[in-house]
């Protein structure tokens, strides 16, 4: 039967092609053993430096995530990314130090925030193309950043100090053993991946891609392209903005240098590319891998001065874009 | 009855006018060819009509709805279809997505786009090459896709681009056919097209562009006489003073093949 005007489809096709959730079983049970051995590991792994490790893996995977909604699936390239992390984090804190905000409700507090001001940045940003919306978000990063330091209300350059308080979930506080603290930051990663697997198979995902790939043929099928981009906005922003909550929470100390830099902005983003842009693990094998080796090298070669981890850093990131663009996902695809 | 109707459109760009005061009407179920020599702003009028240039002056009208103004999205969704003559598959999206994008439009489910996307890729004969990515694909092939894929959003007028530029000459039998199956479903048709014997067959009527002006417009048979279209293809020296029978048909096939 020849398409057309109202012809019925309703039945079709159905069934003739495998539906993508189709090809299931040994991923699925990877998955699980993955998700105990994450949730096992605070009660193997006792020190609370190990923990801490996790921790931020779990966090900037989560952030870089975040990112790959808007940059990997959406194409459009955020180096600004810091300005919701610092939204986040000091929404939620000067909601607790200035009028006495629960910490829980200063996170969720801050997301509406960082979505907001996700649309004011995107609105005019999104006109721009490729590098030119990358470019504009780095300068909008910095303005952020030294609006900060001279906003005496959020304190500054000095930054916020959060107050000490007993340990307790309500008050967001675990001083004694770190694992809740754990616990949340794996919470708001696979609530970050859990939507983006959604993303990924439904219309939103699909017309990310296209707008990606090319936004003028995506206009010819109907797609409104500006919505969706700030769609994709939005929803990264929600989620580095939870993330920065979380940092300013488990750190207890904010100032822009910390929550607003833009080489923040750039990790973010390293850790997706080196990983695999546009993928749903991509972001967290960059972090599993970019976080621990930054550490290590920071250890072991700390005392020389900066310059031999980032060597190191620089030296992989190389290595990647020579001999796997796709990142480290694409291996495994091969 | 009128389906389209562009009003006095002038584009600008600069000091170069690609579209000038242009005006002419498609009416619903026909198939009208739109030619002229390279540079004569065909496609620019393509994009004028859907949304992607502001014209400076003039008026395009779809069903009663004015469409200058609008966002290309939004003149898709009014239902006017196209293709483009440099071609733009979503490369890294297999075949099938491809269409199905277009699809969600009307089926936001994607197993239902995915079903109703297979029919589309099985009306151009791609059905095959549905997993295949999109840039893997040969011109022929992916001038189909962007066929598949305009029509996935249930468009009554389609504007197709260059049905057969850069197609080898074997696959053009088969895309002429397509054209000819898209007319009996009621589907209005404007199409561009540089092959002089392949749009004097499928068309029922012709506008002739030349250097941004309207310089014919009338059934195949009267605009190949038109003394401006041939010398707009041609250079004055092939017009012969009366008549102009010979050098008028021998003439334009032999620059419709030139180019193709």
């Amino acid at each position: 039967m020849p398409p057309g005007e109202g012809v019925e489809v309703a039945d079709a096709g159905a069934g003739v092609v495998a539906p993508p959730s189709a090809r299931t079983g040994w991923g699925t049970i990877f998955l699980a053993i993955l998700l105990v051995a994450a949730l096992a590991f605070p009660w193997v792994f006792r020190l609370p430096y190990h923990r801490d490790l996790v921790i931020r893996v779990f966090l900037y995977a989560m952030l870089a995530q975040a990112w790959n909604i808007l940059a990997g699936y959406c194409g459009q390239i955020s180096l600004g990314h810091a300005v919701f992390f610092g939204t986040g984090a000091y929404t939620s804190a000067v909601l607790q130090t200035t009028w006495g905000w629960n910490p829980w409700l200063g996170l969720l507090a801050g997301v509406p925030v960082a979505v907001a001001l996700s649309q004011v940045i995107g609105y005019p940003c999104f006109r721009l193309r490729g590098h030119y919306f990358a470019i504009a978000t780095i300068a909008i990063g910095e303005i952020v950043q030294t609006l900060a330091i001279n906003w005496e209300f959020i304190g500054g350059a000095r930054g916020l100090t959060l107050p000490f308080q007993k340990d307790s979930l309500l008050a967001f506080q675990f001083h004694t053993s770190k694992y809740p603290y754990y616990y949340v930051a794996l919470v708001l990663l696979v609530l970050c991946l859990l939507v983006s697997w959604w993303i990924e198979r439904t219309r939103l995902g699909y017309y990310f891609r296209a707008i990606r790939e090319d936004p003028e043929a995506a206009q010819s099928v109907g797609i409104p392209v500006a919505r969706y981009k700030l769609i994709a906005m939005a929803i990264s922003a929600a989620f580095v903005s939870a993330g920065g909550s979380f940092y300013a929470q488990y750190v207890l100390y904010l100032d822009p240098d910390s929550v607003l830099p833009l080489s923040l902005s750039i990790l973010i983003c390293l850790l997706a590319v080196v990983g695999g842009v546009g993928t749903l693990w991509g972001p967290l094998v960059g972090a599993a891998l970019l976080i621990p080796l930054s550490e290590f090298t920071r250890i072991q070669f700390g005392g020389t001065g900066r310059a031999v981890d980032l060597l190191i850093y620089g030296g992989l990131l190389t290595t990647v874009a020579v001999f796997q663009p796709a990142g480290l996902v694409g291996l495994l695809r091969r | 009855m009128a389906c389209l109707e562009v009003q006095g459109i002038t584009k600008r760009f600069g000091g170069l006018v690609a579209n000038h005061n242009i005006s002419f009407a498609v009416r619903r179920g026909e198939i009208l060819g739109l030619i002229g020599p390279n540079g004569a702003g065909k496609s620019t009028l393509f994009d004028v009509i859907t949304g992607y240039y502001r014209p400076e002056a003039g008026e395009v009208r779809f069903d009663n709805h004015r469409l200058v103004g609008r966002r290309p999205d939004q003149v898709n969704r009014l239902g006017i279809g196209r293709t483009f003559q440099k071609l733009r598959p979503f490369n890294a999206m297999t075949v099938l997505e491809n269409v199905m994008v277009a699809a969600m439009q009307h089926r936001a489910d994607p197993l239902a786009a995915r079903g109703e996307a297979l029919r589309y890729l099985e009306f151009v004969e791609l059905a095959d090459k549905r997993d295949s990515f999109a840039r893997d694909l040969s011109t022929g092939q992916r001038k189909r896709l962007e066929l598949a894929r305009a029509m996935a959003t249930r468009p009554r007028l389609l504007l197709l681009d260059e049905v057969t530029g850069g197609v080898d000459q074997r696959t053009i039998p088969t895309l002429l056919q397509l054209i000819g199956r898209l007319r009996e479903q009621g589907l209005t048709l404007v199409v561009i097209e540089h092959n002089m014997r392949v749009i004097m067959s499928i068309s029922d009527r012709i506008v002739a562009l030349h250097l941004g002006e309207v310089i014919a417009d009338g059934p195949p048979s009267e605009v190949v006489k038109e003394r401006r279209l041939i010398e707009a293809y041609l250079g004055d020296t092939f017009v012969v003073p009366s008549g102009g029978a010979r050098a008028s048909g021998d003439g334009l096939r032999g620059a419709g093949e030139g180019r193709a």
